[in-house]
């Protein structure tokens, strides 16, 4: 035992600059912001449509605006990296055991973009 | 036999004499084929005999030597030199207080392996007459990465949860506890989850997934941690909505 | 050490994280083909108001939002805290009162469609 043992201070809010590895998660944490503000657009978005069609259209017209623009691609951005990051993480949080082996983590993985794409593809072509 | 001058520069702490903690630098010849650890010997040797550090085994299974090099939480004798510029920095390992030089207190981090109950809890007693635990070759692979861990440290001086809240249970303690969930023989898992499912245990983690980046064993920590947060997830609904179902 | 009552919103936030995962880009895809005033389909008032009105589209729209709300609230919660936020009661109150109130006007809104 130390007769005076240091105790390294760490900052409560700096703790992660400077170091790649923090700053991705930060990056990916952060994506939480703009899915909650998207959903308050779709909020937004469900109110005007429950008040009838001028209160839909005017919904509409303020969505089609440059503040609307940089916010729909701001938060695609965001959820892209969500999308990236949490596929990329499920192996380690769900490990499929087939037999004595455990299914590659690329595999479930690559099913994910897999069932990303098909999913995308089905309600773009429903909703274009 | 190429060799490559490396100035190393280390963290030196003195409790006895010194306030704070600093810098010193050493000169060192290495062989390309060095590690970290053999220019710290050379040190001692050589130039300092009063640098403290941990080491035994030198090929990464004992788990003394971890520091922080470059920043980086490492085992110093897997930190190869050809790796590295001709400046290498040498801290003791991230989120534990420093005792002297790069040596680093473990009493927290052996209490927390302790409470988690790491020994097998059989579901039934069972006498030595009625024979051995038996167990399939996959129902071992269910577990067996989970027991590769060296006890090192590493994973706490990379997670940030850690740092900020000391009293976190931390990624080695509870990997630990889900090795022994998931052995078959096992039937303890009520006993641990007192511990394992309180604010301190898993809940703190948030899945930065450090510590499996840097654990020299690949034990994947981080993978354990959400494992267990998903069965006690599940735990809590069964625990709650259906009281009436016995564990 | 009490067990920790935080599975509640963790499972909320799992479910929620998955079903963003695979499908709020496409949606995001498409307001943002209205933004740029190529209004999709299924933004259309006929289409949206068409799908909102039966009751498995109200569930489908409700589940997708109540999701997406309680997994970006608690994440937030951990957010603050990574921020170095550290008054968790405060914290989680608001961010739960917000997915709370997110989750009420949806349901209304629903209603009245």
């Amino acid at each position: 035992m130390s007769s005076r043992p240091y105790i390294r201070e760490i900052s409560k809010t700096g703790w992660f600059y400077g170091q790649p590895r923090y700053l991705r998660y930060m990056a990916r944490e952060v994506t939480c912001i703009f899915i909650f503000a998207y959903t308050f657009l779709l909020i937004w978005a469900l109110r005007a449509l429950a008040n009838g069609p001028e209160a839909y259209q005017a919904f509409l017209d303020a969505l089609n605006s440059p503040l609307g623009i940089l916010f729909n691609l701001a938060v695609l951005v965001g959820v892209v990296y969500h999308s990236i990051s949490w596929f990329s993480l499920t192996p380690q949080a769900m490990p499929l055991q087939r037999g004595e082996e455990f299914v590659p983590g690329n595999i479930i993985i690559g099913a994910h973009y897999g069932g990303w794409a098909v999913v995308s593809l089905i309600v773009l072509f429903l909703g274009v | 036999m190429s060799e490559r001058q490396i100035q190393l520069e280390v963290l030196r702490y003195n409790p006895e004499t010194d306030r704070e903690p600093r810098l010193q630098t050493y000169s060192v010849p290495c062989l390309n084929e060095w590690v970290v650890l053999d220019a710290l010997n050379y040190v001692k040797d050589n130039l300092d005999t009063t640098l403290s550090y941990r080491w035994s085994c030198h090929m990464a299974v004992c788990g003394s030597c971890g520091m922080m090099i470059n920043g980086e939480p490492k085992l110093a004798c897997k930190a190869f030199i050809r790796e590295y510029a001709d400046q290498i920095r040498v801290e003791p390992l991230a989120n534990f207080p420093i005792e002297r030089d790069l040596v680093t207190s473990v009493e927290d981090f052996i209490a927390k392996l302790a409470s988690v109950k790491p020994y097998l809890i059989p579901k039934e007693d069972k006498s030595i007459s009625a024979g051995e635990f038996k167990q399939t070759p996959a129902e071992l692979k269910k577990y067996k990465q989970y027991t590769l861990c060296i006890n090192c440290m590493l994973c706490y001086a990379a997670c940030p949860q850690y740092g900020l809240v000391p009293e976190f249970l931390g990624p080695a303690a509870i990997a630990l506890a889900h090795r022994y969930n998931q052995d078959s023989r096992d039937g303890g898992r009520d006993q641990r989850q007192e511990v394992i499912a309180s604010h301190e245990g898993v809940w703190e983690c948030s899945f930065v997934g450090a510590c499996s980046e840097v654990c020299p064993k690949h034990v994947d920590p981080a993978g354990a941690l959400q494992q267990v947060k998903i069965a006690s997830t599940i735990d809590w609904y069964k625990e709650h909505l259906m009281p009436w179902v016995k564990k | 050490m009490a067990k920790s009552n935080k599975p509640i919103v963790w499972g909320l936030f799992a479910a929620g994280g998955t079903i963003t995962a695979f499908l709020l880009p496409v949606v995001v895809l498409l307001t943002l083909f209205a933004a740029l005033g190529m209004t999709p389909g299924l933004f259309t008032y006929e289409y949206l108001q068409a799908f909102a009105a039966n009751w498995l589209g109200k569930l489908v729209i409700f589940g997708f939002i109540f999701l997406s709300l309680w997994h970006a609230a608690h994440r937030l919660r951990i957010t603050m805290h990574d921020f170095g936020i550290r008054h968790d009661l405060w914290v989680a109150t608001a961010v739960y009162a917000l997915a709370a109130l997110g989750t009420l006007m949806t349901f209304f809104y629903l209603l009245r469609i």
